[in-house]
Order: structure tokens, then sequence, then C-alpha cells
């Protein structure tokens, strides 16, 4: 589903003292089937700027068209259950959100919510609880007896088992172990390579380089960057104001190359990288 | 949420902010007692002129006073509407069964409606200008007397100001999980009467558990920095009563006798 931002502003508490403007304009496509991040310091806007993809936050001018639906100021909060089944949100901490007796009910809750049959929405639950890496016995435990790791992937299972052409990722992985970590983006990695079209939110450079497609700085509302990784992280202008940070990667090129290596292209994977210096060791 | 002024602070600086929040908490409180002693249109008039100079000493836009109303519009039309017509009379313009619609009716209605405005007018300045934190500081003090029957002042004070800690946290906690549960399917305010109450378990439940996960981290990090029981503890945060609050009080009582002298004239 390919979702457009077309010059959209939102401002919060709109007339009041305490109003704020969280976005500034932001025109932004992203393709259908990507693998999108979206980076920026914290309180950049990133997070209101993907609630208004599944109109959690409605633009307060300027519209947004996602799929075939178009999202202006004045879109209606009625009939917004078809455009949520369609794009899966996984917010920050979504461990937070779970409630139900069992992680079976819990999970079933989004299908159910959107009209699922109670034996379709159990199938989903068996299908969902393993592709995050827990077993099937896990359905009939409590989610208060799980651990925050378990109880996350809990819930990360229930946004999917809506079955979501876009997913929306808000700091998935904040707070796990680095095994954790990998499985969770590698879950996501395949799932876009099934036809999914993933919209990632991040701190961190080396899941950027290593998973997205396609990226997009924000800085204070307003979109500074967008294309793909490659040629953001060597935009010098935005590293030198601090603005982005690189990847590891990246970093330790820029650093060999003071050494006297030369990098025609910013290696920003480990692969990239391994690969470069293998042929410059050889070759020189 | 957003629309509730009463009860909120907003961040600003005049004489009125400045003023020492343990005057500011007990004035207001004596002022809407005072408010009943106006029995004719000159003491309203007076005191309605009073609460505008405090309004505008406090330099916040009017226009938030008037928001502050809306909540309880309802309520004030009301009773207004009552005494309009319940209003027993000798000399009824109109009557009708037990409805009756006289001048006195209409002269009572207009005090009973006077008197709301000036008491969520002070109140809604009191909680303006002064934040959570000097509130709960001023009734730790006001409270102090009630030590010696063995009442926890200090427990109960520091309860307080954890609790109006957390008003904003929770109130984040509880916006975050209705978007999640939102952008799972669930509607709010949408269907029959119990569909709308179920449809807060999958919040309320989750609130519970990070409350009690809140309260439960909170207390091991305050044991960890050598709380034990309040006993005994300093103060940081010091009140100081300066010149202009001797000042605010003259001013009330000045209040309180013409207010008496305009109730016998």
């Amino acid at each position: 589903m390919e979702i457009t931002f077309e010059h959209v502003t939102h401002s919060y508490n709109v007339n009041s003292p305490t109003a704020s403007l969280g976005l500034d304009d932001v025109s932004l496509t992203i393709n259908d089937k990507s693998f999108t991040a979206i980076v920026g310091q914290t309180g950049s806007g990133k997070s209101t700027m993907v609630k208004h993809i599944n109109a959690l936050l409605k633009p307060t001018s300027g519209k947004l068209t996602v799929g075939n639906r178009v999202i202006t100021s004045e879109t209606n909060n009625k009939n917004l259950k078809p455009l949520r089944k369609q794009v899966g949100m996984v917010f920050q901490f979504p461990e937070n959100q779970l409630f139900e007796e069992t992680v079976e009910k819990d999970i079933m809750f989004g299908p159910m919510n959107f009209g699922d049959s109670e034996e379709h929405a159990k199938q989903a639950a068996k299908e969902m609880i393993k592709l995050v890496g827990l077993d099937e016995s896990y359905l009939s435990k409590s989610p208060f007896d799980l651990s925050g790791g378990q109880m996350r992937r809990v819930a990360i299972a229930g946004v999917l088992a809506s079955n979501p052409e876009t997913i929306i990722l808000d700091e998935p992985t904040a707070g796990l172990d680095p095994v954790g970590r990998k499985e969770i983006m590698g879950l996501f990695k395949d799932l876009q390579q099934q036809g999914k079209t993933i919209i990632l939110i991040t701190h961190n450079m080396d899941d950027v380089a290593n998973f997205a497609d396609e990226m997009a700085v924000i800085h204070r509302g307003k979109l500074i960057a967008s294309g793909l990784p490659q040629e953001v992280f060597n935009k010098s202008e935005l590293l030198k104001d601090d603005l982005l940070s690189l990847p590891r990667s990246a970093e330790f090129a820029r650093e060999l190359s003071q050494k006297g290596f030369h990098f025609d292209k910013l290696p920003i994977t480990i692969d990239e990288l391994g690969t470069e210096i293998k042929q410059q060791l050889n070759g020189g | 949420m957003d629309k509730i002024i009463l009860g909120r602070y907003l961040p600003g600086d005049s004489l009125i902010y400045r003023l020492d929040p343990r005057g500011k908490f007990l004035l207001t409180f004596y002022f809407v007692g005072i408010v009943f002693l106006a029995n004719n249109v000159a003491s309203y008039a007076f005191l309605l002129a009073f609460v505008l100079f405090a309004v505008y000493l406090s330099k916040i836009n009017f226009g938030f006073f008037l928001k502050g109303l809306r909540p309880i519009f309802w309520l004030i039309l009301f009773t207004v509407i009552l005494q309009l017509f319940f209003t027993p009379s000798d000399n009824p313009i109109w009557q009708w069964g037990i409805l009756t619609f006289s001048k006195e009716g209409m002269v009572i209605a207009g005090y009973i409606f006077i008197r709301f405005v000036l008491i969520i007018f002070i109140s809604t300045l009191l909680t303006l200008t002064t934040t959570p934190i000097e509130i709960s500081d001023s009734i730790e003090s006001i409270l102090k007397p009630l030590k010696k029957i063995k009442f926890p002042v200090t427990q109960v004070a520091l309860m307080l100001s954890i609790a109006l800690r957390f008003v904003p946290l929770l109130v984040d906690e509880t916006t975050k999980i209705m978007d999640a549960q939102r952008a799972r399917g669930v509607d709010f305010g949408e269907g029959g009467l119990i569909k709308r109450i179920k449809s807060f378990v999958p919040i309320l439940i989750p609130l519970f558990v990070s409350s009690f996960s809140i309260a439960y981290d909170l207390a091991i990090a305050m044991e960890s920095r050598g709380y034990r029981d309040g006993e005994g503890r300093s103060k940081y945060r010091v009140l100081n009563w300066a010149k202009r609050d001797n000042i605010m009080v003259v001013f009330m009582i000045c209040l309180t006798i013409i207010l008496l002298f305009l109730r016998s004239y």
C-alpha cells in the first residue's frame, strides 16, 4: 500500500496557549512493499508522523493518502476500522497494552475487533505465536506471568494477527537483549519479503543500514532528508550538525579513510565494509 | 481532557503568581465562604468587581475563565431555571400549577448565577496560578497543627505530592494505551451503554498493572535513596510569606467589612 504525505502539518492543542507544532509541512511518499526507516532525535515528530497513517491523529492541514483512502483534517472518526485493519501499529513498549487473561485471547483481540470469526482468530493466534518465536504452550498462560521480552513478542503477535498490509513499528526492539533484537528485526524483514510494507521508527542506525531500503530524517517536525540509506548517510551536512549519526560500520570506515583507505561509496553494513577492506588489502 | 480548565496550571508570571500559595489557598476558601454574605445588588456588584480585578491582576486571558464555566454550564442552567420557576411569590407575573414566574424569582436566579460565576472564577484563578506541588505544600503546612492528634501529616503530604506527580504520567499512559487499543480495532464511545463500558476494560487493566508496577519501582527507588518513614526529613521547598501576602490578607479583611456594610445597607 503506497502512503503519500502531502504538506501534512499537525499542531497539538490548537487554539490554546499550550499549542505546539508536531509536524511541519511534511511531504513524503512511502512505496508499496518497502522497508522505510524514520529517524530523528527524541521529540522530533516521528511518532506524530506515523500516528497519521492509521488516523490516530489527523493533519491540521495538508492531506495524506493511504492506499485508496484520503485522510484530511475533515476525515470522520467513524468507519476507520478498515483502515486500522490494513495498517497495524506496534507502539513503543507494546507490552503495556496486554490485558486479557490468556495470551491466546489477547492475540485474538485484534482480529475479533475487525470482525474475524473466533475459529479464524484462534488459528491466527496459533500461527502468530510461532512466528514471533514462542511455542504453543504459551497460548494458555496469562500474559502477566511472562518476562518483558516474551510479553513484547505476544504484543507484536497481537498486532500481526489481524494480517495488516502495512506494519508500523515504533522502536520495537527498545530494551530487548541483542539476540531478541536480531530475531525480531529478522522477523520484520521476512514479513517485508512476503509483500508487506514496513515502517520502522528507530534510533539505531545499524538497524537502518541492515534492514531498511529507504529512510527519512525528521528534525523539529520537518523532513530534512529522505532517500536510500546509502545516500542519506553520505550527506555530510547532516552529520556535521549532529542531526544524524552513522552506523558503526560507516563510522569505522571514516576512521579508516583517515589512515589512507579510500572508499568510493561509504560502506554502511558490516558486509559491505568487510568486502571493501578485503579488496583494498588484496589490491594494495 | 483538554477541555477542563478548572484544576489546570497555566505557566505565567504576575502578582497573583508570586503570592504565597498557603495564603492563596486559604483566602480562596475564605472567599467562597464570604460570597454567601452578599444579599443585594450592591454587594454582588462589589464582589464581581473584586473578582474581575483579581482576574485582571493575574494577567491571564479572560477567555480561559469563561472556558472554565463550560463543563458545569448545565448545572448552572439547571439551578437558575429551578430558581426562576419555583421561587414562591405574592405577586407572580405568570403562574401555572406549582410553576411561578416572578420578579423575586428573577432576582434570586440572577444572584445564584453570579454566585456560581464568582466561585468558579476564583477557584479557577487559584489553580491556574498555583502549581500542583505548591498546592500540596500548602496543604501540608496548613495541616501541620493536626500532628498534635497523631495525624500523619508528612506521610499524607508525600502521598499527595506523589499522586500529583503521577497525574500527568498516568494521563500520558492512558492516551498511549487508548491509542494502542484503537489501533487494534477498539471503538471508544460507540455502540450501546454496555458495549461502551466493556470497551474500557482494555484500558483499565493495563493501566492498573502499570500503576502497580510504577508504585513498586518507586518504593524501591525511594528506599535505596535512604527514605524510611518520613519522620525527621528536612524540607527542600520552603514557602516564604512576604509583605504582599500580608497586604492580601488586609485586603480580604477590608473586603469582608465592606461586604458587611453593604449587606445591611
